[in-house]
């Protein structure tokens, strides 16, 4: 992506593009863990979708899908919330690279 | 036609405010501005000014709500002075980056410590850096024609910059003079509906407002910004000129007092105009070629248009009422003389500060000026560039 000049740029800093935060991978800031999704004993109660504070549990027709690691922060709160024994969101070491 | 009324520079900023008809006052009372809040406050209880008036916890907090209603769309107003200007700071560099057209009364006061609740420009001028548009005024007829130009000039789609108007603490704020408050309506003609650009509050048309930049954008949106300011030169002359137009009085960037044949004269801003001159008349019947330049408009700096002026002056003083402690001079001082230094023929200029936490200057002071410039201007002056006016040793 090119980078604007200052005479491109909208007035007062005004981003036009509404939602585009999605552009920005926030998964990136992750270190140290992340959740991992186990279909077998999910009960789809999405808990882990309300409270993932970055949007990033996938749903499809009312059923958890998955992770998505783009924006998934690794805060752990999906795992704390769900409510199934065992877990269906188990946290694992991710491997850093730096 | 308007109607001449007696009133003290709070009043006639509050008149303005209430002529404007803002959207949303948010403002925190504070000497010796609280009387702009105070008449406003009772305008909105009487029904005379249909706005949201809010007095939160602090200057910060209404600052911080005056973007957030200028963001949503609105006509947006406060005032303040002193510490509280202060507390603003941060407020003031956001509300200008994010080019949010609001308006402030400012009541200029000193700063602590110590505390001090008297006129000088400390507190003003301490924020020039911000971003703002920064108008100065003589008088409370100043005061109220330049905060209705300010609206037109602050809101104008070229400019989009939010500007402060100045009085000096209580030797304007609290001074009664007859003012010329014109018809309610030929004001709201003259400033105009409010437009608003990019309001939060469209919800077909969502927008993000007060994104984060990191190394690769801060530095082209802040010159992007200053797009804005620099605009505001060519608009404050066409708003000036029709006001003009409308009612009849004329302002620019600055107040050229018998300067046209002058060989020596002071730069200054706000009241202490008034008291040079007088001397500058009296000097005159002397035969004496003294002029004065007071300073209307300090943010946009007008050095283009000064320089004009001051190329044909021999000796200038500028008179600043605040100081900048480790500084070469006092900010106006260094302004100038900024502007002077591309002249050909450079002027000599010295730097007087005055008038520190409401310190009166009296004609005697302004005739020792005077007096200095006549020696500067022969090559015999033996003083400093830099100077107190009226401190005890």
């Amino acid at each position: 992506m090119t980078e604007k000049g200052w005479k491109e740029l909208t007035i007062g800093t005004i981003n036009l593009e509404a939602g585009n935060s999605l552009q920005n991978y926030t998964g990136t800031f992750r270190s140290g863990e992340k959740p991992i999704f186990k279909e077998e004993t999910c009960i789809h109660c999405l808990f882990c979708w309300v409270f993932c504070p970055d949007s990033a549990i996938i749903v499809k027709d009312n059923k958890v899908k998955g992770i998505d690691y783009n924006y998934c922060k690794g805060c752990g709160i999906c795992v704390i919330e769900c409510p199934t024994k065992p877990k269906s969101l188990e946290m694992v070491v991710e491997e850093i690279y730096l | 036609m308007g109607k001449i009324i007696t009133l003290n520079g709070n009043g006639a900023i509050a008149e303005a405010i209430r002529q404007i008809k803002p959207d949303v006052v948010a403002a925190y009372p504070i000497t010796p501005s609280t009387a702009i809040v105070q008449y406003v406050a009772q305008f909105v209880a009487d029904g005379l000014l249909d706005c949201e008036f809010v007095c939160p916890e602090s200057e910060h907090s209404a600052m911080s709500m005056c973007i957030g209603a200028a963001a949503g769309g609105g006509r947006v107003v406060t005032a303040t002075a002193s510490q509280g200007l202060a507390l603003m700071w941060e407020l003031l560099y956001i509300a200008a980056g994010l080019r949010l057209p609001i308006l402030a009364g400012i009541a200029s006061r000193a700063l602590s410590a110590p505390i001090n609740i008297h006129g000088d420009h400390s507190d003003s001028i301490g924020a020039r850096d911000a971003g703002w548009i920064q108008i100065f005024s003589e008088n409370s007829q100043e005061a109220y024609d330049n905060f209705i130009q300010a609206a037109k000039i602050s809101e104008d789609f070229d400019v989009r910059t939010p500007a402060m108007v100045m009085i000096d603490g209580f030797i304007t704020s609290h001074s009664t003079e007859n003012v010329i408050v014109e018809d309610d309506k030929d004001v709201e003609e003259f400033v105009g509906e409010f437009k608003p650009l990019y309001p939060l509050l469209d919800v077909e048309k969502p927008v993000t407002l007060g994104s984060i930049d990191f190394t690769n954008y801060y530095f082209e949106h802040k010159r992007n910004q200053i797009e804005g300011i620099e605009n505001s030169r060519r608009v404050i002359l066409k708003v000036a000129d029709e006001y003009e137009r409308k009612f009849g009085r004329k302002y620019g960037f600055f107040e050229l007092y018998k300067i046209d044949d002058a060989e020596i004269a002071v730069v200054l801003m706000g009241s202490a105009a008034g008291t040079g001159k007088e001397v500058v008349d009296e000097l005159r019947e002397k035969g004496e070629k003294a002029g004065l330049i007071k300073i209307r408009v300090y943010r946009p700096f007008p050095y283009r248009e000064l320089q004009d002026v001051l190329k044909n002056i021999k000796a200038i003083a500028v008179l600043d009422r605040l100081m900048s402690p480790g500084a070469y001079g006092a900010p106006l001082f260094t302004e100038v003389r900024s502007a002077v230094y591309d002249l050909k023929k450079r002027p000599k200029i010295i730097n007087y500060i005055y008038g520190l936490g409401g310190r009166d200057i009296a004609p005697d002071h302004f005739k020792q000026v005077f007096s200095d410039l006549e020696k500067l201007k022969l090559n015999r002056y033996k003083g400093d560039v830099v100077n107190y006016l009226n401190l005890r040793g």
